[in-house]
């Protein structure tokens, strides 16, 4: 009990919880439970990249990876070509995608190592590049997730969507790994103190380039599941999730120095962001005033749940 | 890696002051050859029609990077300058002005919660930019609006001899180099970016630096917003989203650098209207899809930075 009442991820689950009591108070307890099925299966989109966004965050200031969007509609527009409707080609097609992120998470980190340029430029400028792969190779692309890989990415047992299972699984693993791994202790370790870490004997460019590839791979799976989900890939599926991806990791608790890292904080943040927008939906306000209260509020819970010994990130 | 002699340090900071100019230059022998006739007063009048929204929108972003940040909000920001003086400063002159003016105070608050709160400025213009787009959509849901007559005239003039984009371009670099490299506030300024505690000791208030900074940036966020209402006589809430990756992009290859308060506004502006080159009647001239527009920014940085890395390599080598 004292570790969850001093968790610093415990806010997002009290807001995400929050949020969701004044949402349902407003439909009067009408489709209080579809809510938050509904919530469960956005949060898990987010939680994915949210994921590769905090390794990537933990590695110390300044590093951050802008080309997620990107590297997620390139990676829903490949995924969809590959499996090509076919459902014996599902596994196929989202090793294409696996392929494409952890590629595209490798140029990042050649970027930055060749020319020595902060990650914030690296990823911005392999960003611009996919992009425009991806407008090119993703035009009128009409192709449908294969019928089994759609259903399996909408499935629900008892309300609770499947992936969000696997992504609570997911985020387990993630958890085990960045505490009981030495490539983890080695990412805590680059994002505390670099020139120590290197003194130490961690293999510190490894890491880097082990993180940016893993951040990369999350972001390919998510694609691929977003294009499944949404039963159809597009060039802007993934332009929420930059925002999205940071903030979770902000609010979720983890410092923007780097070097520290929790993984429930990136479930609860993700529930409160989705929650949110259900809430702000069931009041039926309109695109504008939605955009408005999201950012407003995101910079606020910002502003409370960073910790004040955080430094700049960029 | 330290220098021997001075001479080294000249000739490396030299070479790399000269970056922008040889990028630029490159990009406009690239033209040439393709389409001899574009190098003229009309040509170039035609070329850089957009140049000076995004040249405004590079040192808007140039600012913020000055203090070590980054904002990812100025694209939004500028749409919402555009969407107001579409409507407002067309119907109401002087309540569209107070707009602005709110809007560039807003700015100068978020500079001070960046310094306060010591957030990551990344995270909080990120979420200032869906506030942007927010009230950009609730003052014009739709895009349209009017452009008032005397942003559109101020636009439409036709200096004789140099074309005005390239004018307007030259002065707005030598103004904002004046201000930043031979004022004293403006050593002070850089100064924060390069050794804040220094500045700190030195009796300067951080928090007023940053939101000078800050409110600079909004200023210039404004104009481009403006100077994009009087080319484009209409206003739409997504037209400066692309401003933000732009910019950033233009300050870089001006020869900023994202710590140290290293930046150079001639460098931005070179940058800038270097991208308004090569994103468009290049791409056009050697007929490849407007698809590319983005990938060619992006390899463009690439390129520019790969080239960086080379001339301070082969430097610290001598």
């Amino acid at each position: 009990m004292k570790y969850l009442s001093t968790a610093p991820w415990r806010w997002s689950f009290i807001s995400a919880a929050v949020v969701w009591l004044i949402a349902i108070a407003v439909t009067h307890g009408n489709g209080a439970g579809a809510m938050l099925t509904s919530a469960l299966a956005m949060a898990t989109f987010i939680v994915i990249v949210g994921i590769g966004q905090m390794f990537v965050i933990a590695l110390g200031p300044g590093n951050i990876d802008l080309s997620l969007p990107a590297n997620i509609g390139l990676a829903s527009a490949v995924a969809m070509t590959v499996m090509n409707g076919d459902n014996a080609l599902v596994g196929l097609g989202l090793l294409a995608a696996l392929g494409c992120g952890l590629m595209v998470g490798l140029a990042n980190y050649l970027l930055i190592w060749a020319l020595r340029i902060p990650p914030i430029i690296a990823t911005l400028s392999a960003s611009f590049i996919i992009q425009s792969i991806d407008i090119s190779y993703g035009r009128g692309l009409q192709i449908k997730p294969p019928p089994a890989f759609a259903d399996f990415a909408n499935l629900q047992f008892l309300g609770v969507p499947v992936l969000a299972v696997l992504a609570v699984l997911l985020a387990a693993f993630a958890a085990l790994v960045l505490q009981h791994t030495i490539y983890g202790r080695w990412v805590l370790a680059v994002g505390q103190n670099a020139r120590a870490a290197r003194f130490a004997g961690v293999k510190v460019g490894w890491t880097r380039a082990a993180t940016y590839m893993l951040c990369g791979a999350l972001g390919g799976i998510d694609g691929a599941l977003l294009a499944g989900y949404f039963r159809g890939a597009n060039v802007d599926i993934g332009n929420e999730y930059l925002l999205s991806s940071i903030a979770v990791v902000v609010i979720g608790g983890c410092s923007v120095a780097g070097g520290k890292a929790n993984l429930p904080g990136i479930w609860g943040a993700s529930l409160f962001l989705v929650l949110l927008l259900t809430m702000l939906n069931t009041f039926g306000v309109g695109a504008g005033v939605r955009l408005l209260l999201t950012g407003i509020i995101i910079v606020a819970a910002i502003s409370v749940a960073s910790d004040d010994r955080a430094r700049e990130g960029a | 890696m330290i220098p021997p002699a001075g001479t080294t340090l000249h000739l490396r900071s030299l070479a790399r002051a000269l970056l922008p100019a040889f990028s630029l230059l490159v990009v406009l022998a690239g033209i040439a050859w393709l389409n001899p006739r574009s190098i003229s007063y009309f040509g170039f009048s035609l070329m850089l029609n957009l140049a000076i929204p995004i040249v405004l929108a590079t040192l808007a972003q140039m600012f913020v990077i000055l203090g070590n940040d980054l904002d990812l909000s100025i694209g939004p920001f500028i749409g919402f300058a555009t969407c107001v003086s579409a409507t407002w400063l067309y119907d109401a002159p002087m309540a569209g002005a107070a707009i602005l003016v709110c809007a560039v105070g807003a700015y100068a608050a978020m500079g001070a919660l960046i310094h306060l709160r010591n957030l990551p400025s990344v995270v909080v213009t990120l979420g200032m930019g869906f506030v942007w787009q927010g009230l950009a959509i609730l003052v014009l849901p739709q895009p349209g609006g009017q452009s008032p007559e005397w942003l559109a005239s101020a636009m439409g003039v036709q200096p004789p001899f140099i074309p005005f984009p390239v004018l307007a371009a030259a002065v707005i670099a030598l103004v904002v180099w004046f201000l930043l490299e031979r004022t004293s506030y403006g050593v002070i300024l850089r100064g924060s970016g390069g050794n804040p505690i220094a500045v700190r000791r030195a009796g300067w208030s951080l928090l007023k630096i940053k939101m000078t900074l800050f409110a600079l940036a909004g200023l210039f966020g404004v104009l481009s917003g403006l100077s994009l209402v009087g080319l484009t006589t209409s206003a739409d809430a997504n037209i400066g989203n692309g401003y933000t990756l732009l910019g950033i992009a233009g300050v870089i290859l001006g020869g900023g650098e994202f710590v140290g308060g290293r930046v150079s506004p001639i460098g931005a502006v070179v940058g800038a209207l270097t991208l308004a080159l090569a994103a468009s009647p290049l791409l056009t001239f050697m007929n490849i899809p407007p698809d590319w527009q983005v990938g060619t920014n992006g390899a463009i940085l690439i390129i520019v930075l790969t080239a960086r890395v080379l001339v301070s390599r082969r430097q610290e080598a001598v």
